[in-house]
């Protein structure tokens, strides 16, 4: 249980640097509002349309401004060799990695919980019939994305090229959770029956796991010095 | 001569001699299709691409694991030029498609699960070479490399169970699997040229691995005089 303790503290710490600041987190929300705002232009989001592409446009966005704060995530660290102070902590370097991940993951869900809302406002779109669905594939669709996000972003920041490489190295292996999780998504909204995308969740969970466990294995080599 | 030369020697001669053999199976041998007329003599080109690109990016994943476990700069070498052909045969496979796809289905491209994770595998594996100019440091680039070379793969096949559920869920599948068999006809061409094409590429594999431990030991004397030079 170690791990978990140790894991909470590095949240912790996340936590508590960001709500001091709260620098990422109003630029990621902010991020998100003008995407879903140049969405509604870019797309001219009309009432016969507006179900088909609302599932693409919500994951797009929370990609995206999540996309910031995986950046931010191990940057700051790079300052004054912070991260070198977590490796020298005497514990397993894959805590870090967990530690990192759940911490992305709040932010994640705090700028999904914000938005939501203003997206269902702006699109003039219902709520689903099954809320706790709808969760569901939220929760499973945002795990996968900062689970291998918080990895590749610790890679991308450690190359001489940093921040930028990270979306070059991420969105084409995200693609099976951007698919599950606009399709998830589209068959809640579109009130299908659950046998006709239930499948999604099950590839959703599966690149979960996949991605916790994979990464979690190698974070150890990928901190090497 | 060089034992190694002799073994790349007999290996591009006999890539050079089955691609002319496959060469004269397809174009002079094996009928042409009855519906789909000469455009049909792709697949001979785009099955064995396919293939090759499969095995190539399963030998970046054995390369990769084996150097980290062993840390010699031999599988980093493998790695890469197996990345690089990977690439390329990808390139081939999803450019002779369209060809192939526009005068069959009357469409350039489809989402097809095979397309879609064809396409993936391309943008994850470039996005490894991308990654290998950018790291920095030999050893770290190595030890990235082998990282996401792991991971990439890994997500191979859920691109492909994704793409196939994804067209199942939104667009019922329209044209007919013609999967029904090859005319006996055609087998001697196609097991040929997939012979030759995997012939061809440890050719290439042994050929771009050499060039990259050359590249490696090149750099190593540079430093080395450098350092000589300006201390």
């Amino acid at each position: 249980m170690t791990l978990i303790k140790s894991a909470l503290a590095i949240v912790e710490k996340d936590l508590k640097a960001e709500f001091h600041s709260k620098e990422m987190l109003s630029v990621m929300l902010v991020f998100a509002l003008i995407v879903l705002v140049i969405f509604n232009f870019a797309f001219d989001v009309k009432k016969q349309i507006v179900q088909d592409i609302f599932p693409g446009m919500i994951w797009i966005t929370f990609y995206f401004s999540g996309l910031l704060g995986l950046n931010r995530s191990f940057f700051i660290e790079k300052n004054q060799d912070c991260l070198l102070g977590l490796m020298l902590a005497p514990v397993d370097r894959s805590v870090i990695f967990v530690g990192k991940m759940l911490s992305n993951f709040i932010f994640l869900l705090i700028i999904e919980i914000l938005t939501l809302p203003l997206f269902f406002i702006f699109l003039n779109i219902a709520l689903p019939q099954n809320l706790a669905l709808f969760f569901l594939v939220l929760f499973l669709g945002s795990l996968g994305f900062v689970a291998i996000g918080t990895f590749l972003a610790a890679l991308s920041v450690n190359t001489r090229a940093s921040d930028i490489l990270l979306p070059v190295l991420l969105f084409p292996v995200l693609i099976p959770v951007v698919l599950g999780s606009v399709a998830a998504t589209k068959g809640i909204f579109l009130n299908m029956p659950i046998t006709d995308w239930s499948i999604w969740l099950k590839i959703l969970g599966v690149y979960d796991l996949l991605f916790i466990v994979v990464p979690f294995m190698l974070f150890e080599i990928l901190l090497e010095v | 001569m060089e034992k190694n030369n002799l073994w790349e020697l007999i290996l591009g001669g006999i890539a050079y001699l089955s691609i002319v053999v496959a060469l004269y199976l397809i174009f002079l041998v094996a009928p042409e299709e009855r519906v789909m007329g000469i455009v049909q003599k792709i697949f001979y080109f785009h099955v064995p691409s396919a293939w090759v690109a499969f095995l190539a990016f399963f030998v970046v994943f054995i390369g990769s694991i084996m150097f980290l476990f062993k840390r010699d700069y031999y599988w980093d070498a493998v790695s890469l030029a197996s990345a690089e052909i990977g690439v390329v045969f990808t390139t081939i496979v999803i450019t002779t498609g369209p060809i192939w796809a526009k005068t069959v289905w009357n469409a350039w491209w489809t989402w097809d699960p095979k397309l879609t994770t064809a396409i993936i595998m391309w943008f994850i594996y470039l996005a490894y070479v991308v990654l290998r100019l950018a790291a920095g440091e030999e050893e770290k680039t190595a030890r990235f490399a082998a990282i996401f070379g792991i991971i990439g793969f890994l997500d191979v096949p859920l691109v492909f169970a994704a793409g196939r559920w994804w067209q199942k869920t939104f667009h019922p599948i329209i044209f007919n699997n013609s999967n029904g068999g090859l005319d006996p006809a055609m087998k001697p061409a196609f097991f040929v040229s997939l012979f030759a094409f995997t012939i061809l590429y440890f050719y290439f594999l042994v050929k771009s691995t050499k060039i990259n431990l050359a590249q490696r030991e090149i750099n190593r004397l540079k430093d080395a005089v450098n350092e000589k030079i300006y201390g």
